[in-house]
């Protein structure tokens, strides 16, 4: 049997394929926008999964140390590490900032990570080029979205890393591409300040009388230097022993140490549902809007396409084709429209994807959903369609 | 019918590509690609670890020196960064009252010596009449009352004359001591070093005890070095050492480990080490001068190696991914030790020969689909 659709397809086949395309383009716009609000909420995600922690144990009655700020002392630790259930711990900071490379700077969470074995808590899981640090000063590991290479000296406030290895997917929960350096560099840029605002607190210190006596030689040095102390962390990550329940780890922690402790299911939901929750309605809200836009756009194109055939089916009616045939050569025509239109789509989000400069997730089960609401949209356009192409006179074959 | 023919070869021209290429973007992308990763061989290779640690440039032996007594500076004749010798005069205190101190002190000491003198003459008197009355005593011409207290005299006249002398001692021991204090307002070098400090100048009141003039011995360099103590096992005296200074980034310098300090610093978590220069810089540097200090350890025999960035810890158990007929097991290890270079030796777990994931372009499982690479896809080298 003839198939009719392919026939007309054929016969206006440019037509139809650029139509396709068109289509396509738009298809995967929606996509990309798909994945732009799964990439921000698996950036959030990576970021948990990456520090390879069961329990965030922060200042007290913060949101830290990602949502908020929260500085507890560096020594905290040891009493922690003594806690029932406890396997792992480590130190972290974080400091989102500028890290300078020659000329250009670059945005990116500065982390530092406890002095010990790759597997801690914190350090970075895997890596793509180098290898981890062994020094315990003025060594760095990369992501690769920051542009650093193997073997860059960076500045980070007063010292200069050696890259020494690089990572993937290694971001912030706003994206930002992390930067790991050994712990005690990393609460020097954190929390020393600059040499300037070093000589002018010392000079405040040295006037204020109180500090400053002469006849207790010693005294000033001794208050300056405990007012260059640098002893505190964000965070301490926390790795429990298997067989162990988290919430009773956390719970104890929280009674015994009055610090804190979040678990993983509660970090996640701090993050994606208070730190990202409004930019994520944000796109999420676009792309509502861009899923009905393209939508009615198929369904019109759809529509046209039928009223640009209206004198060919008049002449088809007009030599007694069936009412079925015509609606299936109209439903045909649509779903394969449909179909060209989704492969474009996801051809085209997945090559633009690695473009953007935030992470585009493309999962399969969005595309899947996007593949049935194409097909579903173009069916329901289709109908559209096919209500006034039956309608339509035989008589305007001849006379129209 | 050719017509026909050659717009559906048209249509398929465009079609089949485009199928074509979605079905190789199914692929590669998304969780049915396969993840491309690096591996290496296990080898046996001798690890040379090393220490590395950050310190500052101190001296072993600095001076303070300054008055015992609270007083002005008269004059300091030293800059800082004047080369002085032992016994060299720096600077002197203002003696203030201290002169007119020693001359009353002369002349109590007189007043004392005439003193002195009386008792003697008393005494001696005292005595010869003891003897006479004793004589009379004999001749019954006195009562012996008298007698007794012509001796009671004598006993008197001889205890005033030692508190006499004991007073003479004491006044000559007060003007010794005030002579020291003269003489100690004078600031002398007690050996030869390097002036790194003055406090005060002349005119400057100081408390007793208070450095005026802080000297260095410019020999006695050392590096005072902070090891993490994860980082410090191995560090023992007698080690080599290589030292970077801040200012001569691409120079090193040889070191040798003098001592490990017996107490760490138990705030900081790091243990302390003295490195000693085995030939000190040209141009001395500042004390107080960040220093990277590298100490090389013992090599040990050859053992199979992993490169660090393998590592990975899965459900509590450090490993690695070893590759066994292209799939992958996670492998539990025990890790020795570890060089700088990032080379870690594994007591147990892997064989040399073992293939093992070095870097993958994301995280691993053991079901998923590797595609073995030499280099990942975007890592510019």
């Amino acid at each position: 049997m003839i198939s009719l659709a392919g026939r007309d397809i054929q016969h206006a086949w440019g037509k139809f394929v650029f139509t396709g395309i068109g289509l396509g383009l738009l298809i995967g716009v929606t996509l990309t926008m798909a994945g732009v609000y799964r990439g921000m909420v698996d950036d959030a995600k990576v970021l948990l999964d990456n520090s390879g922690a069961d329990l965030w144990v922060v200042q007290k009655d913060t949101l830290g140390p990602y949502a908020e700020s929260s500085s507890i002392y560096d020594d905290l630790w040891r009493g922690i590490r003594s806690m029932p259930g406890v396997a792992r711990v480590s130190n972290i900071t974080y400091l989102t900032m500028q890290v300078r490379q020659g000329e250009r700077d670059v945005r990116a969470m500065v982390t530092g990570v406890t002095a010990g074995e790759p597997g801690l808590p914190g350090w970075p899981p895997q890596l793509v080029a180098g290898r981890q640090i062994t020094r315990g000063h003025y060594e760095a590991v990369a992501d690769v979205a920051t542009g650093f290479k193997l073997g860059d000296q960076i500045q980070i406030r007063r010292n200069q890393y050696h890259v020494v290895g690089l990572t993937r997917r290694m971001v912030s929960s706003s994206g930002d591409p992390m930067v790991f350096i050994p712990l005690r560099d990393a609460q020097e840029a954190q929390f020393l300040k600059d040499n300037d605002a070093i000589r002018q607190q010392r000079r405040r210190t040295a006037e204020n009388p109180a500090f400053n006596r002469p006849g207790v030689p010693g005294l000033l040095d001794a208050v300056i230097a405990s007012q260059s102390t640098n002893a505190y962390v964000n965070a301490v990550l926390v790795q429990i022993e298997p067989g162990w329940d988290e919430q009773m780890v956390a719970e104890s922690i929280r009674r015994w140490k009055r610090l804190t402790v979040y678990t993983r299911s509660q970090m996640e939901e701090i993050l994606v549902g208070k730190l990202i929750a409004t930019s994520a309605k944000q796109i999420g809200m676009f792309l509502v809007i861009l899923a009905i836009v393209s939508a009615a756009i198929v369904a019109f194109i759809i529509y046209t396409l039928t009223l640009g055939k209206i004198r060919e089916i008049a002449v088809l009616k007009l030599i007694g084709t069936r009412n079925r045939t015509i609606a299936a050569l109209i439903m045909q025509q649509a779903v394969a429209l449909g179909g060209i239109g989704f492969v474009v789509g996801k051809i085209a989000a997945t090559f633009w994807a690695p473009v953007f400069p935030k992470y585009v997730l493309l999962q399969p089960l969005d595309s899947v959903i996007g593949f049935v609401a194409v097909i579903v949209i173009c069916v329901l356009a289709s109908l559209i369609a096919i209500r006034a192409a039956l309608k339509v006179d035989p008589a305007e074959a001849i006379g129209g | 019918m050719f017509h026909i023919q050659g717009r559906t070869l048209a249509l398929l021209a465009v079609l089949l590509p485009l199928i074509g290429l979605f079905i190789y973007v199914a692929l590669s992308s998304g969780p049915l690609a396969p993840v491309p990763v690096t591996m290496v061989a296990v080898q046996n290779r001798v690890v040379s670890p090393a220490l590395f640690g950050i310190g500052t440039v101190e001296a072993r032996y600095s001076y303070k020196i300054g008055p015992t007594v609270a007083g002005r500076v008269k004059h300091l004749d030293v800059q800082v960064g004047d080369y002085v010798k032992a016994g060299q005069l720096l600077g002197e205190m203002e003696p203030v009252d201290l002169e007119a101190r020693l001359l009353a002190q002369e002349a109590a000491l007189k007043r004392a010596q005439a003193q002195l003198r009386e008792a003697e003459e008393r005494q001696v008197y005292a005595s010869s009449q003891a003897i006479r009355y004793e004589k009379l005593l004999a001749a019954h011409t006195v009562s012996e009352e008298l007698v007794a207290t012509k001796q009671h005299e004598l006993l008197l006249a001889a205890a005033a004359l030692s508190g006499a002398s004991e007073e003479l001692v004491r006044l000559t021991a007060e003007r010794e001591a005030l002579r020291a204090q003269r003489d100690n307002l004078q600031l002398v070098a007690p050996a030869d070093g390097l002036v790194v400090l003055r406090s005060a100048d002349p005119g400057t009141t100081v408390v007793a005890g208070q450095a005026v003039v802080e000297l260095i011995d410019t020999q006695s360099l050392w590096v005072n070095v902070r090891f993490n103590q994860t980082h410090a096992h191995g560090l023992a005296a007698g080690l080599p050492a290589e030292i970077v200074l801040r200012s001569h980034a691409g120079q090193r310098y040889a070191g040798q480990v003098l001592r490990v300090e017996p107490m760490a610093d138990e705030v900081t978590e790091e243990t302390l080490a003295k490195i000693n220069f085995v030939q000190l810089p040209a141009v001395l540097p500042p004390l107080g001068e960040l220093a990277e200090v590298t100490v090389t350890l013992p090599a040990l025999p050859a053992a199979p190696v992993i490169p660090n960035a393998a590592i990975q810890r899965i459900e509590g158990r450090l490993g690695v991914w070893q590759v066994i007929d292209d799939d992958l097991h996670f492998t539990p290890v025990k890790l020795g030790a570890a060089g700088l270079d990032g080379q870690v030796q594994v007591r147990e777990g892997l064989n040399a020969g073992d293939r093992v994931v070095v870097y993958s372009g994301k995280a691993l499982s053991s079901k998923s689909r590797i595609n073995p690479v030499e280099r990942l896809p975007g890592i510019k080298s």
